[in-house]
């Protein structure tokens, strides 16, 4: 009889060294998308083209901030953690490292400049 | 002491055109990395104008005149057709996770479902928000 549960084996192995998490975590970022992008992309497509005025009250607005937060830290996490996979399959060694580092920093630059002006716009 | 030995382990090899016949499976799956890649244009270009209205008047009129003008529409009629792509590719994942869909048939339904489906998607979209 084997002890060890299938997940309790994946734990430390992929060429990422985290088992089954990462795969899990894409999972339940892009169950989350699946809701917030098609509500997101009807208040930015309806906001582009306003004047500025119109775009901070739409920003302003609870709802819209909300699912823009959302979208923006979600996402961005989705996407540093997709773009590791990536550079995973096609790199190895300092290149690796080095691209691994600049895509999460750049998800987490772009995701902070985002709230930064959601909460300027909100405050 | 024997020294570790080191082991050279394999990349994940590059078959598709090379190797492979580029089939509805392998071109649709490499699409939705693809799309999910060059959305980064289009997030890029959405924060700026974001931040910029968010700053002050002659910093929204520039990134507004960029986001509104071709080359605006370029990108983001481009980005929307990649979302609604990543987007249906991303459920046909979550879909074959769950362990169905994964006879040649399906699958290759599926593919051309994700291609002319985002295409459908990007009209509707566009026309939406008119």
């Amino acid at each position: 009889m084997r002890y060890l549960t299938d997940r309790k084996r994946a734990e430390g192995r992929g060429p990422s060294h985290t088992g089954a998490h990462h795969h899990w975590s894409m999972t339940l970022s892009s169950a989350g998308l699946a809701f917030l992008v098609p509500v997101w992309l009807y208040i930015f497509g309806k906001t582009l083209g306003q004047g500025r005025e119109d775009v901070l009250d739409t920003f302003s607005r609870p709802f819209p901030a909300i699912v823009t937060g959302l979208v923006l830290v979600i996402g961005m996490r989705h996407f540093a953690m997709g773009a590791t996979t990536m550079l995973e399959d096609y790199t190895r060694g300092t290149t690796r490292k080095l691209a691994v580092i600049f895509v999460v920093s750049l998800a987490w630059v772009i995701g902070a400049t985002g709230i930064f002006a959601l909460l300027k716009i909100v405050l | 002491m024997t020294a570790p030995k080191r082991v050279e382990r394999p990349l994940s090899p590059y078959m598709l055109g090379q190797y492979y016949r580029l089939q509805m499976t392998s071109v649709s799956s490499v699409l939705t990395r693809i799309t999910g890649h060059a959305l980064v244009a289009g997030v890029l270009l959405a924060v700026w104008w974001l931040l910029a209205a968010a700053i002050g008047d002659s910093q929204f009129a520039l990134a507004n005149a960029v986001a509104t003008s071709w080359f605006g529409d370029l990108v983001f009629t481009g980005s929307l057709w990649a979302v609604w792509y990543h987007y249906l590719a991303g459920l046909r994942h979550l879909y074959y996770d769950a362990g169905r869909g994964l006879d040649i048939r399906t699958a290759e339904r599926l593919g051309w479902i994700c291609i002319a489906g985002s295409v459908v998607l990007t009209v509707i979209t566009i026309l939406l928000v008119q």
